[in-house]
C-alpha cells in the first residue's frame, strides 16, 4: 500500500519517474510541461532521483543527449511538448528505428499559429506516425502508474520502442486530485531487471556498427532495409499484446485496472457511442450516465487509451456492439477535413462486417473546454445519426459558438 | 458535489488557495478536482481557480461554470470581473474586503456572505497584500466545510514561495477568527 497524495498531472509524471529508477534525464522547459521538469529537478536535488540531470540547450540535444545514453545502457525519461516537440523531431523520428526504450511525456499542446500556450493534441497527433508507442490518459492517478508501465512497456524484448505518455495540457499537467502513490519496493518487483542495450549498444566491450547506411537500390541494401522496416512494425504490433499484459499485471500488484488499448464504458445494451481520448472522457463519462440514467438513452462511450500502434481489433470489437459513433477529437486533420482519431476509425471500419455511420466532433483546441454540455449535443446529434439522420461531410466544431 | 470558483489577481495565490484547499478536503475524506483556469497570467491580471469536492470519484475534468461558492482575493476585483457570473441559487460569496454587508452590491441569490479584511491582515503578517492563507481560513468560517485542522495539514505540504509555513497558518487563523459571517435569506426557495 503505497501513500496518498494531492498532486497535479505533471508532479504525479515526476513521481511516476522516481519510482521507475532512471539512470540519466535530459529536459528543456516549455508550457505546459515546465513544472514537470521542474519537480524532476527538485527529486534530483531532493536525491529522491538519483539520476543524472542534463540541462540541455534544447530539445534536439535532449533526446540525442538520450540516444547516447541508452545506447549506454541507461534508463531515460524526458518530457517535451509543442513547439519543443517541433523542435525534437530530428531525434524523434530517429529513436524507433534505433530501437530505444526511452519514456517520454508530451504534456500535449496546440499547435500554433495562431499563437497559443494551452492545451490540444495537435503536438501528439501529428508525431504519430514515427513509430513512436502513444498512450493518452484520462486522469491524474492515470498518468503516474502509466509513466512507470511506459518503461516495462518500452524496454520488453519484444517491444524495444520508445513510448510516449501523453496527458493533456492544463486540464491534467495543472488539475489536482488524490492519488496513491506506489512503494518502491513493489515498482522494483514490477519492473525487474533492466536491460535496455542487450541489442544495440555504445560499448567498448561489445564492439558493433550502430546505425550503418543501409538502403539503396542495389546487392543486399534493399532487402536489409525492408527487414529493418518490418521489425519496426513488428515491434508496434507485439506493443498491442505486451501493453494489455502490463496493464494486467499493474492491476493484479497495484488494484487499479486501466483499459489497456479501449476502454468500453456502458456499451451493454447501448445503440450508439460516444468516442473519447484523454481527460474529455470524465465529462463523456457523466453525460453517457445522465443520457441513460434521466433520459433513457442508449448511448455508451469507447475510449481509445492507445493510439500508435492502433487497437484496430479492440476497437472494432467495440464498435461491432454499436450502430452510430461519435467520435470527439481534440486536434485536427487537416487533410481529411476532421479530427485524426474520425479518419482512423473509419479506417478501421473497413474491418467490419457492416460499417456504421459516424460523426466527426472536434473540441477542446487551444486551452478550450469540453464540457458534459458539450457531451450532451454529441450524444442528440449520434442518435439523430443513428435514427437515419444525414451524416455531415464536415467536422462540428464544438467551441465554435461557445 | 461541491464547486468553488477562486478570484484573485495574479500574484496573490488563487491557485495555490485551490490547491491548498483540494488537499485539506481529502484530510477531510472527500475527492477532490483543482483546476486553474488559463491565460497569460502575470502579476495583477484577473485569474481564477476551480475546486470540486464529493464523496465520491470525481470524474469530470473540466472548467467550473454554477459554482455553489465564490471566494475572491481581492477587494477591487469584482468592479472590473462579474464574480457572481451563472453562481448557484443559495450560493455562498467569501469576499476580501473591509468593508461591511451594507456597503456593497451583490446578487439577492446569495445565501451566506463572508468578508475578511485581508488586505489588512496581510500587511501585517507578509508586509504584502498577499491574501491566499487568509482568504481559507475566511473560507473555512464562512462555510464550516472544512476544519482549521485540515487546512494547517495541508499548507504543511506545499511549498509557499513568498513566506514561510507559520506565517501562513497565522494568516490562515487571523483569516478565520476575523471574517464577520452574514446569513442571508437568498435562494431559499429554490433550495427547499
Amino acid at each position: 500500500m503505497g501513500k496518498v497524495i494531492v498532486c497535479d498531472g505533471n508532479e504525479a509524471a515526476a513521481w511516476g519517474v522516481a519510482l521507475a529508477r532512471p539512470d540519466m534525464v535530459a529536459v528543456y522547459p516549455i508550457t505546459p510541461q515546465s513544472s514537470l521538469a521542474e519537480y524532476i529537478s527538485q527529486f534530483v536535488a531532493d536525491g529522491i532521483i538519483k539520476a543524472d540531470l542534463m540541462d540541455v540547450e534544447g530539445e534536439h540535444s535532449v533526446l540525442s543527449v538520450l540516444q547516447g545514453a541508452a545506447l549506454a545502457g541507461a534508463r531515460t525519461f524526458t518530457a517535451s511538448c509543442g513547439q519543443g516537440l517541433a523542435f525534437m523531431f530530428e531525434p524523434y523520428f530517429r529513436t524507433p528505428p534505433l530501437r530505444l526504450p526511452i519514456v517520454m511525456s508530451i504534456v500535449t499542446r496546440d499547435g500554433i499559429t495562431p499563437q497559443s500556450v494551452w492545451g490540444g493534441q495537435q503536438d501528439a497527433m501529428t508525431v504519430r506516425e514515427t513509430g513512436w508507442v502513444h498512450m493518452h490518459c484520462e486522469n491524474v492517478q492515470e498518468v503516474l502508474d502509466t509513466v512507470i508501465m511506459a518503461f516495462k512497456i518500452a524496454e520488453h524484448r519484444d517491444v524495444m520502442l520508445p513510448v510516449n505518455v501523453n496527458h493533456d495540457g492544463n486540464y491534467l499537467s495543472y488539475g489536482v486530485e488524490k492519488v496513491e502513490v506506489p512503494d518502491q519496493e513493489e515498482v522494483d518487483v514490477f519492473l525487474g531487471e533492466k536491460n535496455v542495450n542487450w541489442h544495440v549498444a555504445l560499448d567498448p566491450e561489445r564492439p558493433m556498427g550502430v546505425d550503418p547506411l543501409t538502403g539503396g537500390a542495389g546487392g543486399i541494401g534493399p532487402s536489409l532495409f525492408v527487414k529493418y522496416r518490418k521489425g519496426l512494425c513488428r515491434g508496434m504490433q507485439n506493443a498491442l499484446r505486451v501493453i494489455e499484459e502490463v496493464h494486467r499485471e499493474w492491476g493484479e500488484r497495484f488494484g487499479r485496472k486501466w483499459a489497456p488499448l479501449v476502454e468500453e464504458y456502458r456499451l451493454d445494451g447501448a445503440d450508439y457511442a460516444v468516442v473519447t481520448i484523454g481527460s474529455m472522457s470524465g465529462a463523456g463519462k457523466d453525460a453517457v450516465d445522465m443520457a441513460r440514467d434521466e433520459e433513457g438513452k442508449r448511448v455508451g462511450l469507447i475510449k481509445m487509451k492507445t493510439f500508435r500502434p492502433f487497437p484496430r481489433k479492440a476497437l472494432c470489437e467495440a464498435l461491432s456492439k454499436v450502430k452510430a459513433a461519435g467520435v470527439v477529437d481534440r486536434s485536427v486533420s487537416f487533410g481529411w477535413n476532421s479530427g485524426p482519431m474520425y479518419q482512423e476509425i473509419l479506417s478501421s471500419m473497413y474491418f467490419l462486417s457492416t460499417p456504421i455511420p459516424a460523426i466527426s466532433f472536434i473540441g477542446g483546441l487551444a486551452g478550450a473546454d469540453i464540457t458534459v454540455d458539450h457531451f450532451r449535443r454529441v450524444i442528440d446529434e449520434t442518435q439523430r445519426v443513428l435514427e437515419g439522420g444525414e451524416v455531415a461531410s464536415e467536422p462540428i466544431w464544438l467551441n465554435e459558438s461557445t | 458535489m461541491y464547486e468553488i470558483r477562486f478570484h484573485g489577481r495574479g500574484g496573490q495565490g488563487a491557485v495555490l488557495a485551490s490547491k491548498i484547499l483540494a488537499k485539506a478536503m481529502v484530510e477531510e475524506g472527500k475527492y477532490v478536482k483543482a483546476i486553474p483556469s488559463f491565460g497569460f497570467e502575470r502579476r495583477g491580471a484577473p485569474v481564477a481557480a476551480y475546486l470540486r469536492f464529493a464523496d465520491r470519484v470525481i470524474r469530470q475534468t473540466t472548467n467550473i461554470y454554477h459554482p455553489d461558492c465564490v471566494v475572491c482575493l481581492d477587494p477591487t476585483l469584482p468592479r472590473s470581473v462579474d464574480i457572481f457570473e451563472d453562481i448557484k441559487g443559495g450560493g455562498v460569496w467569501v469576499q476580501a474586503t473591509k468593508k461591511a454587508l451594507d456597503e456593497v452590491q451583490y446578487p439577492a441569490l446569495l445565501s451566506r456572505v463572508g468578508f475578511c479584511d485581508a488586505f489588512g491582515i496581510a500587511l501585517q503578517v507578509f508586509g504584502r497584500p498577499i491574501t491566499n492563507s487568509i482568504m481559507l481560513g475566511s473560507f473555512a468560517r464562512t462555510t464550516a466545510l472544512v476544519s482549521m485542522d485540515s487546512l494547517v495539514k495541508a499548507m504543511g505540504s506545499v511549498a509557499f514561495r513568498d513566506a514561510d509555513l507559520d506565517k501562513n497558518i497565522e494568516a490562515a487563523r487571523r483569516g478565520y477568527e476575523e471574517s464577520k459571517v452574514y446569513d442571508l435569506r437568498g435562494g431559499m426557495e429554490e433550495r427547499a
